[in-house]
């Protein structure tokens, strides 16, 4: 009990994380397209849509595109082309 | 998360929003994408329930993390100047040690149990001896890779090899006969450590003669916590599982929000012997003499009762409309409930086909299952059948809840009563694992 132990560690092997930038930003929303992406989530189509009227009220300029993966938790490459095609920016939500 | 990075590495500036609970776990995610400063905002939890009017108050309030007015964090995101930071992103190694520096054996156990490497039970520490005798459990070369692991789809793969898998088994006190079970649990690629908000779990059958040759118990007590093989197996899956996946740290890495006694241990063998069916490793491609291991998702729901007795449908198409849709269920019964079945007819495949008939749901309830409208709704809308024709049923339609193939029924128990539990079991692709390749 007294004596010093060597042990293993648990844990994996994790990957090498390569650094990476984040893409340039607009001077200004005021005529770009912004994509409001639903996520699916609970109740997240309802957040969606008052984003939606937030910007229609208060950012009237902004071109708003509704659009949604094909379902939850799954990368959708088609819904994202369309995005990166039409899109200047675009808005997630709600949740991970 | 994910799709905002990818967005973002495809040259569109994006923005995702999370509820606040979430605040720890979108950085970490964002940091092991090398992007730790995407951009985020946050709004309160929940969202669930809560009306148009309370989600707009979200809106125009303030994000409960920066403390700033909550639009003004969506646009400044997507318009304010990157940062040298940004422009940069973020790239490291995190590395593993093999071994960790030498300490005292109560050094050890602190050391292990404030890293979150354990379940909080007491561990077997996994000194070079006790790893070494482990590996003897396998034919394999420690240093083959068994399969990568992760806590979600938008976290990144861990890597682990047979010498990992040991260092686990050791800790959760396993035998090194055990290991090849073991061993196949991990290559299925199914984390038992899971970080859904829901809390689902995930445990394994054992079929094929591996059962008896180490031990495991199908008789009185099988589910547990009646025999050191089959619980030091399930726990051994679930150590291994948060270690070798990057962790299961309650906020960071999991998030369910009840846990789950089931990420504690969970794995059985079937009693082949005193059921009256084929095992269940039959139905998925092995023979009767081969050892295999299938490993389901699940736990969450609980159904149970005696019988089959005289309205043995009524009850069972109570339970069934008690399950969650979409989540299938394992029918889990004694070999008396089995036999009971035999005797009025059915074997396994019909009685599995009967409960696919039976198990129905009124739309009007189907279609507010949260299950439903995350997952079936999108392609119920996109023409994925049957569900778009589910879309436009009469709201008192009776609408099926799962396909023979989602269902599957284990025979295990000690013919001590005439018990079954319907529970949920969702097999996942391929999950079926052979035992002997491993051993």
């Amino acid at each position: 009990m007294t004596g010093m132990l060597t042990v293993h560690d648990p844990r994996g092997y994790p990957p090498v994380v390569q650094g990476k930038r984040l893409a340039q930003r607009l001077e200004s929303l005021n005529g770009k397209t912004v994509y409001l992406v639903d996520c699916l989530f609970d109740n997240s189509a309802v957040f969606m849509a008052q984003m939606r009227e937030w910007f229609a009220q208060n950012l009237p300029q902004v071109k708003l595109k509704d659009i949604q993966p094909r379902e939850s938790w799954v990368d959708d490459p088609d819904m994202r082309a369309k995005v990166v095609a039409g899109g200047d920016a675009a808005i997630l939500g709600v949740g991970l | 998360m994910g799709l905002a990075l990818a967005l973002e590495n495809a040259g569109v500036p994006a923005i995702a929003i999370h509820t606040h609970v979430f605040a720890r776990l979108a950085k970490s995610v964002a940091m092991a994408n090398g992007m730790p400063t995407a951009r985020q905002a946050f709004v309160p939890q929940p969202l669930v329930d809560k009306s148009a009017a309370d989600l707009r108050a979200y809106i125009e309030g303030v994000d409960p993390v920066s403390k700033r007015p909550f639009m003004q964090e969506v646009i400044e995101a997507l318009t304010a100047p990157l940062s040298a930071a940004d422009l940069k992103g973020m790239g490291f190694e995190r590395s593993t040690p093999r071994l960790l520096p030498p300490d005292s054996e109560d050094n050890l156990h602190r050391m292990f149990m404030e890293n979150n490497w354990t379940d909080f039970l007491p561990i077997v520490l996994p000194t070079e001896e006790r790893v070494e005798a482990m590996l003897k459990g396998t034919s394999q070369p420690r240093d083959k890779i068994v399969g990568r692991l992760r806590p979600t789809d938008f976290r990144e793969d861990w890597e682990f090899d047979v010498e990992k898998v040991a260092v686990n088994a050791v800790m959760a006190g396993a035998k090194p006969e055990y290991l090849p079970v073991i061993l196949a649990m991990a290559s299925s690629g199914l984390t038992a450590r899971s970080s859904s908000t829901t809390s689902f779990a995930a445990f394994g059958v054992v079929n094929g003669p591996i059962r008896n040759e180490i031990g495991m118990n199908s008789g009185i007590g099988a589910m547990g916590p009646y025999n050191h093989a089959n619980m030091t197996i399930g726990r051994a899956w679930n150590l291994l599982s948060q270690n070798l996946q990057g962790g299961s740290t309650p906020g960071e890495t999991y998030m369910g929000t009840l846990g789950n006694y089931f990420a504690i241990s969970g794995c059985f063998a079937e009693n082949e012997e005193s059921s009256p069916w084929e095992p269940l490793h039959m139905r998925y491609g092995f023979k009767r003499e081969e050892s295999a291991v299938t490993v389901f998702r699940g736990g969450r729901y609980m159904q149970s009762g005696f019988g089959p007795r005289e309205d043995w449908e009524d009850k069972l198409r109570r339970c069934f409309a008690a399950c969650e849709a979409r989540q299938s269920p394992l029918f889990v019964m004694d070999p008396i409930v089995a036999r009971l079945y035999e005797e009025k007819g059915f074997n396994k495949q019909k009685l599995i086909e009967w409960c696919a008939e039976n198990a129905r749901l009124p739309a009007k309830e189907y279609w507010n299952e949260m299950w439903v409208q995350t997952l079936i709704h999108p392609k119920a809308v996109a023409g994925v059948e049957p569900y778009a024709s589910y879309l436009k049923a009469a709201p008192d339609e009776m609408l099926k809840l799962y396909e023979p193939a989602e269902i599957n029924i284990v025979v295990t128990g000690g013919e001590t009563q005439g018990a079954w539990r319907i529970f949920e079991g969702v097999r996942m692709k391929d999950c079926t694992v052979s035992i002997d390749k491993w051993r």
